[in-house]
């Protein structure tokens, strides 16, 4: 199908996004437009005027500091994985991005327009809530930063404003010395949205104990969910096979499991203990695999 | 709408509403009908087309949004008029097409992956175009084209273009 008609425009700045957004209750905005373009021609979405922020030069780049690297939120998925940047400091994101979508949709999609669009099944804000990382957002009061676990308010909804634009993305850094990452994800076939998907990160000091350990699950919840009470048990822990299932296990039991046509919550959950033991395990693995430093 | 797209090393302008979508644009307004248009919600792949190099889904980009990237059909692919590019040949010659329908995205698939990585894996191959569909072939053969343009490449001492 073709889309509704709509009235376009490109603003160069964001506070003009953010004004046009303000002056139209039916504008929306557009960026890659990889889920929102088919939305539209399947008229699941009518938005009366695109408001198209994918050129404003202030929402595109990468920064790094110490603790946390930022991503314009209009930066392309295909940049963001091109980048040798983002292996080593942000290593799971990089595992994730080669989940998102495929190659294609990748290089038109932004890391900014995966975050505002709040998929449940989206690998992108998995890895930001795992991490506990940080939304930028603006809007005509200014510029307020949400942490990830208060951006995401359920299936496709947030915190942002009608009027307002995520601007950055702030993914925190982990600098010691041995750092491993990994993401795992079910889906009917390749690129297709996930059932279930788990992230995972670690980081062991030199005697192999586990000295800091995020664990996610995604696409089988509302929202990302990080595993904060398993991460707590983990934590000093030598990460065998046994103690990451006994610590993993009753933090999915307690998750709110989502059922669809696809496959059943008792499904879901069985795949996401899986998954996220999966990926605990395999960035312990990387982890191991580099040297502790002398 | 006022809209320059910059395809096959051409500049046109054009007026469309901002409603039409890149392919659209492509085979309505310039007649270039090589691109073809499948699902148009951007599963199929047939409407894949390069954008700044990069293969992309016309039918996911309004044409509005274009305007001013450097844009590559299928048209655009082969040395002169009445010759194929290498991707083209190889695609003939291991029977890499049944039908067609999703040749031409296929064909750009190719040869962004071969600028990109001359000498891609199998799983690479398999890979570069896993976001195109095709009905008809099984892609055993397709695979084997691209393996074939990627020799040929590698052998030629022409120009390396794919």
């Amino acid at each position: 199908m073709k889309a509704a008609p709509f009235a376009y425009v490109r603003p160069t700045s964001v506070a003009e996004a953010c004004a046009l957004l303000a002056a139209d209750e039916d504008a929306r905005l557009i960026a890659g437009g990889q889920t929102l373009v088919p939305m539209m021609a399947m008229r699941l979405a009518r938005p009366s005027l695109l408001v198209d922020v994918a050129r404003i030069p202030e929402l595109i780049g990468v920064t790094e500091t110490s603790d946390a690297m930022f991503f314009g939120a209009s930066t392309r998925q295909a940049a963001v994985e091109r980048d040798p940047r983002v292996g080593r400091s942000a290593p799971l994101l990089a595992r994730a991005l080669p989940w998102v979508g495929h190659a294609p949709t990748r290089a038109r999609g932004t890391i900014g327009g995966s975050v505002a669009n709040a998929d449940p099944a989206a690998e992108i804000p998995l890895a930001l809530a795992t991490l506990g990382g940080a939304i930028l957002v603006r809007d005509g009061a200014g510029e307020t930063e949400f942490g990830a676990d208060e951006f995401f308010a359920g299936p496709m909804m947030t915190a942002v404003p009608h009027d307002g634009c995520v601007t950055r993305l702030v993914f925190p850094v982990w600098r010691e010395a041995r750092v491993g990452a990994a993401f795992a994800e079910i889906s009917a076939r390749r690129s297709d949205f996930a059932y279930v998907a788990a992230a995972a990160q670690v980081a062991l000091d030199a005697d192999g104990r586990c000295a800091r350990i995020a664990v996610g699950v995604g696409a089988a919840t509302p929202t990302p969910a990080r595993l904060d009470a398993a991460m707590a048990q983990l934590r000093g822990s030598r990460l065998d096979d046994a103690e990451i299932r006994d610590a993993l296990a009753p933090a999915v039991g307690a998750l709110e499991i989502m059922v669809d046509g696809h496959a059943s919550a008792a499904y879901r959950r069985r795949v996401a203990l899986t998954l996220a033991t999966r990926a605990v395990a395999g960035a312990r693995d990387e982890a191991r695999a580099r040297e502790a430093r002398p | 709408m006022k809209t320059t797209l910059a395809v096959n090393g051409r500049t046109f302008t054009i007026d469309v509403e901002p409603r039409a979508t890149l392919v659209d644009a492509l085979r309505d307004e310039l007649d270039l009908t090589g691109t073809h248009v499948g699902c148009e919600h951007g599963v199929c792949g047939a409407c894949t087309v390069l954008i700044d190099g990069e293969p992309a889904r016309a039918c996911l980009i309004f044409a509005v949004q274009a305007d001013g990237y450097d844009i590559t059909t299928i048209e655009g692919v082969a040395p002169a008029p009445g010759e194929l590019s290498v991707v083209q040949d190889a695609f003939c010659e291991t029977h890499g097409l049944q039908c067609g329908f999703c040749t031409p995205g296929m064909i750009l698939a190719a040869q962004a992956l071969l600028r990109s990585n001359p000498s891609p894996t199998r799983e690479e191959i398999v890979s570069a175009i896993s976001a195109n569909i095709c009905r008809c072939t099984g892609y055993g053969q397709i695979v084997e084209a691209i393996e074939l343009a990627a020799r040929r490449l590698a052998g030629s001492n022409a120009e390396k273009r794919p």
